[in-house]
């Protein structure tokens, strides 16, 4: 059946399996591989994506269920030349080994420092516990975390990507 | 080197906290993962795995999976012929290799997740679809589900070799005999174990294979860790040539040990490829990743030990035994050689004798993960030097510290293991310092006067305890170094990612080595089989030795051949001319420079070969609160303390450690995968396999030190990533025990999960209360 939402600011209509979920119709059908499939059981958090602002797992939602939504990805928190704030901070604390939760952890960690540009060490734990990383130890993860906010502020919250 | 040219400072990468080459791609979701690849005509496997923990297969009906829409193919043991085993890697005694794994289940299963059926469909919910369709007879067998039952050889799960033991490890320093036991002033004998857990990397296996029918070749891509073993492998497999098989490594997303070593589905699915020809992928989902890829740890140890009254060790001789699971997979009996080889650690024990078994049940089979055979010697060791040292009433850092090897002992030689005639020897270091950095780190001596002691309803303990990490391992690796026609340098590599940096740790090395920026060095090839003639691969904390001082070697010829280039163009010495900041110079007055794409084509070849392993060491300490109502541990502080030889990137290396630690954390505290007697595994999900997440260990403190290079390699290198995990489970069970003194509870198995240590608790102060 046909689904109709925009990704990352473009508006895209895609023919679907009911049974399809949002992860893999961004990955196999929009060919948005960013977003990574770790569990499909709702535990890893590395298929996070943003759906109307919200962070949410998307190997738990279906693709129809994103009918009307504006689903933005790791690609859409991304410039097309350099890092974001938040990228470069990751990059700077050495947040990330692998890579493989890295675009769960940047979605999540956007989610976060736009609502709650000043929240703190427990909180962003908090808030990260969500998702597995296998590689980091997750200590410089939220350092990064801390160290974007100032960006997320400056911007009036919302916008540091 | 002419004396006038400007010398340019040595090392201006090596040893820097470079920012990572490869992060720019995997934070803006530019990564490539073998799942996000897609090519044309490309159809998708799922595999029918056994829920059956031991059985015979009466039958397979795949006729009506076949029969269903989008289905090309049922591959099932009758459509391979004679299936193949998969080589041991490591280790492969002639013993151990009678329980080598069929590549797919052929007339029996002997755990649940062992593959029965290849499915090969339009997509990869058709062929999960089809499977449901496969009828599978099997007459379950009696399940051997423990090592105790294993050993009784009453149900075999090989009936033509016979018993459940393919064989015993055994390491030997000096003579560990009774009558040195008995003539010393103190022994100590205890019985420990280490639960069954696993790597579990993030992301899940995949391959996708490609035939080229034309040339009779074989592309897989999703190759990583040991490309080139499993080229050779495959190959025989599919009776293809070796350069007829291609492996290409792409983005990896994690490995510990366990990604990358040849498993069943390695051939399955190129076999499935070239069966249809047609491309075939296949990606492993949480549920089958948690069966199907290598288990580990899963020991029990038998531990021994004699010492003088002071403290001073005599003689460490202990009966172990692994539970390697249904089959010896491509590295399943190194953990066992490990522990054979190391279970006396970093210390002067004159006399050891250590047995180790390997012990085959139905459950899914071992191979190694990060620190293999270290991770579970280390906790058996340490827990029983405390208890030693409380019985003698010596000082837990002073038994330690009488103990430990001097430098003046250096190269010291570890127990040999005389199955696989293995010999090696701790290469050189300061034991005493990482000891006594970390104490001073960890303020030992201000919190040493919490230990023990009941605050705000929680008990505080504190332990500290050393290791060893063995690195280097040989044979040798090759690199290639290429001048590109814009001056950059191309550098091609046989070591592997897996997602630890080495793009970024290589380009620092060469551009020290070739003495450019390193931004000229633009590309990092790194593992698949088409860049170097034959490599060998990340594994064993091998990489930077190894490919590291390959780097150099390649990069001296490269220089040689630039200068004797540039010499001749300016008519003068190759002596003359010095490489400076990506051009050759020549000689004054004229200082002439030759850009360096002036020398495009030209290309070195380097490598380093060594028989001799590298020994990193260090110590961790940890402070834990123990509350006694539930059995939770909060870990207050955490310092690990470790000497690399040579740290090329300390941000990438402080990484590894950390990681590592919260690994063991993970071990020591969360994971376990535990089976029932029917051999089903209980916990296989993330819902019920607990991995430690961001708000589990806080605190963290690493501390990396380069103060003793290895003289095996002029990088000095030592090799990292695994000691970060190798002496968490000891350290922090010591620490328990010493928070829990007063209640006499002493830890002797793993996970110290909260249900486990209440109940702990309780039955210490049952005894408490009947004496
Ligand atoms: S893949 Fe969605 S939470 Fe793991
Ligand atoms: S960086 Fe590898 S899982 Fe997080």
């Amino acid at each position: 059946m046909p689904v109709k939402f925009e990704v990352n600011g473009k508006r895209v209509e895609v023919e679907v399996e009911p049974r399809l979920t949002l992860a893999d119709c961004l990955r196999h059908k929009l060919r948005l591989t960013g977003t990574h499939v770790g569990c499909e059981h709702g535990v890893c958090g590395a298929c996070t994506v943003l759906v109307d602002g919200a962070a949410v797992r998307s190997c738990l939602m279906l693709a129809v269920q994103a009918e009307g939504a504006k689903v933005v990805t790791v690609e859409g928190l991304s410039r097309d030349e350099g890092l974001t704030p938040l990228q470069a901070s990751f990059r700077k604390h050495h947040a990330l080994q692998c890579g493989f939760c890295t675009p769960g952890m940047i979605t999540t960690a956007h989610a976060l420092l736009s609502e709650e540009p000043n929240c703190d060490a427990d909180r962003v734990r908090e808030v990260l516990s969500g998702n597995l990383c296998r590689c980091t130890g997750y200590i410089s993860i939220v350092e990064a975390v801390l160290d974007a906010r100032t960006a997320y502020r400056r911007r009036g919250g919302g916008n540091g990507a | 080197m002419s004396t006038t040219a400007p010398k340019r400072a040595s090392n201006l990468f090596v040893g820097s906290p470079i920012e990572r080459l490869e992060d720019l791609r995997f934070l803006t979701g530019r990564g490539q993962y073998v799942d996000d690849l897609a090519v044309e005509n490309m159809l998708h496997a799922a595999i029918l795995r056994s829920s059956v923990a031991h059985g015979r297969i009466l039958s397979i009906d795949s006729s009506a999976a076949r029969a269903r829409r989008g289905v090309h193919a049922v591959i099932t043991a009758a459509d391979i012929g004679t299936v193949p085993t998969i080589p041991l890697r490591h280790d492969p005694t002639p013993a151990i290799r009678r329980f080598e794994q069929p590549v797919i289940a052929d007339g029996k299963v002997r755990y649940v997740g062992e593959p029965i059926a290849v499915v090969i469909a339009e997509s990869a919910a058709l062929a999960e679809d089809a499977l449901e369709a496969i009828a599978v007879d099997i007459e379950a067998l009696r399940v051997v589900a423990d090592r105790e039952f294993a050993r009784k050889d009453d149900i075999i799960l090989f009936e033509t070799v016979g018993t459940n033991v393919p064989d015993t490890i055994t390491a030997v320093r000096g003579k560990a005999d009774d009558a040195a036991f008995n003539s010393a002033p103190y022994r100590r004998r205890e019985h420990f174990s280490v639960q069954r857990h696993a790597a579990v990397p993030m992301e899940p296996r995949g391959l996708l294979a490609e035939w080229d029918d034309a040339n009779a070749r074989i592309t897989v891509r999703g190759a990583c860790k040991v490309p080139f073993t499993n080229r050779r492998a495959l190959a025989q497999m599919m009776n293809l040539p070796e350069a007829s098989v291609r492996m290409v490594e792409y983005d990896v997303g994690g490995g510990f040990g366990a990604r990358g070593e040849f498993y069943p589905e390695d051939f399955l699915i190129p076999f499935a490829a070239r069966l249809l020809g047609r491309p075939v992928k296949w990606t492993e989902d949480r549920r089958e990743n948690l069966t199907a890829l290598n288990h580990a740890r899963d020991m029990e140890c038998d531990l021994e030990i004699a010492c003088a009254r002071d403290g001073a060790l005599i003689a460490l001789r202990a009966h172990a035994c692994t539970d390697i699971g249904a089959y010896v997979r491509t590295n399943g009996a190194t953990a066992a050689r490990n522990i054979a080889q190391v279970l006396a650690g970093p210390y002067r024990i004159p006399h050891v004798r250590v047995d180790v078994s390997l012990v085959i049940t139905n459950k899914t089979p071992v191979g190694t993960y990060r620190g293999p055979g270290r991770f579970e010697s280390d906790f058996c060791r340490e827990r029983l030097f405390d208890m030693a040292a409380a019985d003698l009433g010596v000082d837990r850092v002073e038994f330690r510290r009488r103990n430990l090897i001097r430098e003046a002992d250096m190269p010291y030689p570890l127990p040999k293991v005389q199955v696989l005639d293995i010999e090696s020897e701790c290469d050189s270091g300061d034991y005493q310092i990482t000891l006594d950095r970390c104490l001073a780190e960890f303020k030992w001596a201000e919190r040493a006067k919490l230990n023990g002691k009941l605050i705000d309803g929680r008990h505080h303990g504190i332990a500290v305890g050393c290791y060893l990490e063995g690195g280097g391992t040989g044979p040798r690796e090759n690199v290639r170094l290429a001048v590109e026609a814009d001056g950059s340098i191309s550098l091609f590599v046989g070591s592997s990612s897996v997602g630890q940096g080495v793009e970024t740790v290589f380009a620092q090395i060469a551009a020290d080595a070739l003495e450019v920026p390193m931004e000229r060095i633009n590309r990092v090839l790194h593992g698949s089989t088409d860049y170097v003639a034959q490599g060998f691969g990340s594994f064993s904390s091998r990489s930077i030795v190894m490919g590291g001082n390959a780097i150099g070697d390649a990069a001296q010829k490269l220089r040689t051949l630039i200068r004797e280039a540039a010499a001749k163009r300016l008519q003068c010495q190759a002596s003359d001319i010095v490489i400076d900041r990506g051009m050759a110079v020549g000689p004054a007055p004229a200082r002439a420079a030759i850009a360096l794409k002036e020398f495009a084509g030209l290309c070195a070849d380097g490598t380093f070969a060594s028989a001799k392993r590298t020994y990193s060491y260090g110590a961790h300490a940890a402070y834990v609160a123990v509350d006694a109502k539930t059995g939770h541990v909060e870990l207050i502080d955490y310092v690990a303390v470790e000497d690399v030889g040579r740290i090329v990137n300390p941000l990438t290396l402080h990484g590894q450690c950390i990681g590592a630690v919260v690994q063991g954390l993970g071990g020591a505290f969360l994971e376990h995968f535990i089976y029932d007697e029917n051999g089903q595994l209980l916990t296989g999900s993330f819902a019920d396999y607990l991995m430690p997440t961001a708000s589990d260990f806080p605190q963290i403190r690493a501390v990396a030190l380069e103060d003793k290079p290895s003289p095996l390699n002029p990088m000095g290198a030592k090799g990292a990533g695994e000691g970060g995990i190798i002496p968490v489970g000891g350290v922090v069970a010591n620490a328990v025990a010493a928070a829990l003194g007063s209640l006499g509870v002493e830890p002797r198995d793993l996970p110290l999960s909260p249900p486990r240590l209440w109940q702990m608790i309780q039955a210490a102060r049952a005894t408490c209360a009947a004496r």
